[in-house]
């Protein structure tokens, strides 16, 4: 039994998903959910599409993406689009797969855009070129006219069955699992991951740095597109509204608070949030609206310094569930699983060291081999 | 004339963008972080000026009590949230200071409601000189800010204070061994960051007087875009980023083909300039040591 | 055994004004360890910055078995069969030993896969994986950390963490073994032991090397042939006893 789990271990989130899924499908055929649940469950599948797709970027390669909802905004569009050219002549079924497909390959196109200055950019200006990117798709969107992609208006995409689009998502969920977990678990993934921890290391150890980068993006906004697609089906209508860049942050909260490098974090995070949103939403009604995001950015400061304050290092270290664990399985912390990364050693290479400066000259004078006992 | 009247308009947004972009580029630099809360910063200012104008009709006292009110904002919200994160992860920083930025929009929100506020300055209509119409709360904010950013400059640059700036923007450990207080200065630049905040909030309402809780979001990501085309951490950057990005959206706006894509040619510049100057026009290169 | 592997012709490079290295012409010979001695600031490890493809150098010329890898990448180097170390240390930190080492073997021809068959789970991807374990783990042995291989490589102790980027550039089977200070920090004892396996992986892996290193009798003790920089122009070259008892070298060192 026992070498039955170990074998499983690495596979557990699919299976869980799977059986998930088809505990909810048994029940949605028989009746037995309400429509506002199946929306519920394709907002999650959504949710952790997008949560997965963006920790390959800011988990595994360690670059910060602040524009993850404009390459969702692409695949909405294009994808909801195709769906409403194709759907009459195509039936639902094809109509739905050649959007997923289209939206997807588009926002990949988007993400090589994006990918190649990244080969340029340091981290923080990385993050702010994202946010840009982001924001001129949302734009270029909103100001579309009204026959193309429906302007401020919105576009109206046609309906579909709602009680078999959740299961479609959650299977592209479990197709987008696999996908990021198998690229992740390989020798791809090391090189990753690789480039993450040391780029100059990486790059002396002979990783194609460049193609690894465009790798990642194009994956990641590929299932960004697709999630897209799922949106405009789950929604009816498409608006750019909903793309701005408080939507990337809201996916880049999802992934930091799972926890940096771990998809099983990401998951379970992009599900309490996605849950939590829609049920604050119908709890506080009215006037109390407005504090759901009160509670949300308590939440959100606190957790963070929770997890971060140095001040609170050593409580963490003696009572977190990990160690807990640890030494409930005589575990030894020193050893690590193959895909594991440390939240407070390498979270992301955004790094922060340019300095003030009141003058105008623009190159600093170097001075090469200064101070050759300080760097050790 | 037309020209001359966009241009002079497009340097009085650049000023007030330029004024809340010295704001992130001081922070950046000092306390190593990307303050995403700065925007919503002069939005409570906006809001502390309200309260004030409509208590007393005073828009000196309203500036005064908005910026007081702004500088221990940043002081306590450096203090609460960032302190404890400090040597943390940037990205454990930046998540905070989006959870910062969510909780005052939100507490704005639920004090003054979602129905914008007017405020109305002071009505101070338009001056006209050889031929140019121009508003006069272009010339106030076009004067002031320069004057303030003046003497921002002098006060980096030949103040003890200033200097010990620069020291803990180089090195903090290093400034701390030489005498510094690190916290001391990093509190300082908030202070001082978050009075242009107040300020930029004056001009923008001056403007145009509908005040959200939203006010502050998008200006705050305009002026942080225009921070990093300046090179972010420089503070000459940071104010000729502004003014490029001010002029770029008057000369846009004033063009009715492009006018509705301005956010997005300013956006677009951006991304160009970063391609062929990686760290901004007047950003350092950096390299790191191998 | 006079094959050379690594020649340089007048290679140098200035930052702005200053040079920080002219006209260097070194050949070395197959098979050899040779030493890069000086005093700090002497440009060292700007000379392994050229050679690894970190800098572009400004003049000169260098080959790698006649072939000219002036200017190029990185990575193209590497793949050439240069690899080196760092002199601070620079390992994947997040990652387990063996996996350090895995990522050394990435390019390695007989360890080819490609992204769609790990996607798709192929069983070549199975076959890889299984294979560059084994030569991984066989790579650790040499260097004396098989015993450590699932532990998380920022764990390990400071001499352990430059074996362990020994064998990393060792994975990636270069012809050229550039090490960067190899036994800095590490006591006498373990100093020694590095000797050992140093001259071990020449021997094993056929493999010439290049190296940086301070300590003199380490340098004596371990190299065939030195060269002395200073102020970034060479000093003397030759046997170490030859060129560490060169006048020039002796002032270099002690002033005078």
């Amino acid at each position: 039994m026992a070498g039955i789990y170990q074998k499983l271990k690495p596979y557990l989130n699919y299976v869980v998903i799977g059986v998930l899924t088809l505990v909810f499908a048994v029940l949605s055929l028989t009746g037995g959910l309400r429509s506002s649940d199946i929306y519920m469950l394709e907002k999650i599948a959504i949710s952790i599409m997008l949560a997965v797709s963006l920790s390959m970027v800011v988990g595994f390669l360690g670059e910060l993406s602040l524009g993850h909802a404009g390459f969702m905004c692409v695949g909405a569009y294009l994808g909801g689009k195709c769906s409403c050219i194709l759907e009459p002549t195509l039936g639902e079924i094809p109509a739905l797969i050649v959007s997923l497909l289209v939206g997807g390959a588009v926002a990949a196109l988007f993400g090589v855009i994006i990918g190649l200055p990244a080969l340029r950019l340091r981290g923080d200006y990385l993050a702010i070129v994202t946010l840009a990117f982001g924001e001129i798709v949302r734009s270029v969107f909103m100001n579309s006219s009204d026959e193309s992609f429906g302007g401020s208006l919105g576009l109206e995409t046609p309906r579909f069955d709602k009680y078999t689009l959740f299961i479609i998502a959650l299977v592209l969920v479990l197709a987008c699992l696999a996908v990021t977990q198998n690229l992740i678990r390989s020798k791809h993934g090391r090189a990753i991951t690789s480039i993450r921890d040391n780029e100059i290391a990486a790059r002396a150890t002979g990783i194609n740095v460049t193609k690894y980068k465009l790798i990642v993006f194009t994956v990641s906004s590929f299932f960004a597109g697709i999630a897209g697609v799922l949106y405009s089906y789950s929604n009816y209508t498409v608006q750019s509204t909903k793309f701005s860049y408080n939507y990337s942050i809201e996916i880049l909260v999802m992934v930091v608070l799972g926890g940096m490098g771990s998809i099983n974090g990401s998951i379970i995070a992009a599900t309490l949030i996605t849950f939590l949103d829609m049920k604050l939403q119908t709890i506080l009604t009215g006037n109390l609206a407005v504090l759901q995001d009160l509670f949300y950015a308590l939440i959100l400061i606190l957790i963070v310094i929770y997890n971060n304050a140095s001040a609170f290092k050593d409580f963490r270290e003696k009572y977190n569930l990990k160690a807990l664990w640890a030494k409930f399985k005589k575990h030894d912390p020193a050893h690590i699983k193959d895909d594991e990364a440390k939240w407070d050693r390498v979270p992301s290479k955004i790094k922060v060291d340019e300095v003030l400066s009141v003058d105008l000259q623009t190159t600093s004078p170097y001075t090469p081999d200064k101070g050759k006992k300080g760097d050790k | 004339m037309n020209f001359i009247e966009t241009l002079i308009n497009g340097l009085s947004i650049g000023s007030t963008y330029a004024m809340i972009a010295l704001g992130y580029t001081m922070v950046y630099g000092i306390a190593k972080m990307l303050n995403f809360a700065h925007g919503d910063v002069i939005m409570v200012g906006g809001y502390m000026l309200y309260v004030t104008l409509t208590a007393t009709g005073n828009p000196i006292l309203g500036l005064l009590a908005a910026v007081v009110f702004c500088m221990l904002l940043g002081i306590t919200i450096e203090k609460v949230a960032y302190k404890p994160l400090r040597g943390a992860s940037p990205l454990a920083v930046l998540i905070t200071a989006i959870g910062v930025s969510y909780l005052l929009q939100s507490t704005a929100q639920i004090i003054f409601g979602s129905a914008p506020k007017m405020v109305n300055v002071a009505s101070l209509g338009n001056v006209s000189f050889v031929g140019l119409t121009i508003p006069v709360y272009v010339l106030v904010t076009l004067v002031c800010s320069l004057v303030i950013m003046t003497a921002l400059s002098l006060f980096v640059k030949f103040t003890r204070t200033g200097r010990a700036m620069i020291a803990v923007s180089e090195d903090k450990g290093a400034a701390q061994l030489m005498g510094i207080n690190v916290n001391r200065i990093i509190m300082i630049t908030f202070a001082i960051g978050s009075a242009l905040a107040a300020f930029a909030g004056l001009f923008m309402l001056m403007k145009s007087p509908s005040l959200t809780n939203t006010l502050g979001a998008m200006p705050g990501i305009k002026a942080f875009t225009a921070a990093v085309i300046g090179g972010i951490g420089s503070i000459p950057g940071a104010m000729l980023g502004g003014i490029l990005m001010g002029v770029v959206e008057a000369i846009s706006l004033k063009i009715p083909l492009i006018a509705p894509y301005t956010d997005a040619i300013e956006f677009l510049i951006l991304i160009l300039i970063l391609l062929v100057r990686p760290t901004g026009i007047m950003g350092k290169k950096r390299r790191e040591k191998v | 055994m006079s094959e050379i592997v690594l020649k340089t012709e007048n290679l140098g490079i200035s930052f702005g004004g200053l040079k920080a290295v002219q006209e260097l012409n070194l050949n070395i010979k197959k098979g050899q360890l040779y030493g890069l001695v000086g005093p700090n600031g002497a440009g060292k490890t700007t000379v392994f910055n050229m050679i690894t493809g970190v800098y572009k150098p400004t003049t000169g010329k260098f080959w790698l078995d006649d072939e000219n890898l002036t200017g190029k990448g990185q990575e193209t180097i590497n793949h050439k069969g240069i690899a080196r170390t760092f002199q601070n240390i620079r390992l994947f930190n997040n990652m387990s030993v063996i996996r350090n080492v895995m990522v050394g073997l990435h390019n390695q021809s007989e360890f080819k896969c490609g992204v769609m068959a790990s996607i798709f789970r192929l069983p070549i991807h199975f076959k890889t994986e299984k294979a560059m374990r084994a030569r991984a783990k066989e790579i650790l042995r040499v260097v004396g950390l098989e015993e450590e291989r699932n532990n998380l490589s920022c764990n390990l102790p400071y001499g352990k963490q430059r074996k362990l980027e020994i064998a990393r550039a060792l994975a990636t089977s270069p012809k050229l073994l550039c090490l960067d200070e190899p036994a800095a920090g590490m006591n006498p004892h373990e100093t020694a032991e590095l000797m050992e396996i140093i001259r071990r992986i020449r021997d094993e892996f056929q493999v010439t090397i290049l190296l940086i290193e301070h300590d003199m009798k380490f340098v004596s003790g371990l190299c065939d042939e030195i060269t002395v920089l200073n102020f970034g122009t060479e000093l003397a070259q030759g046997k170490p006893e030859v060129a560490l008892n060169d006048p020039e070298v002796i002032k270099a060192y002690i002033g005078g």
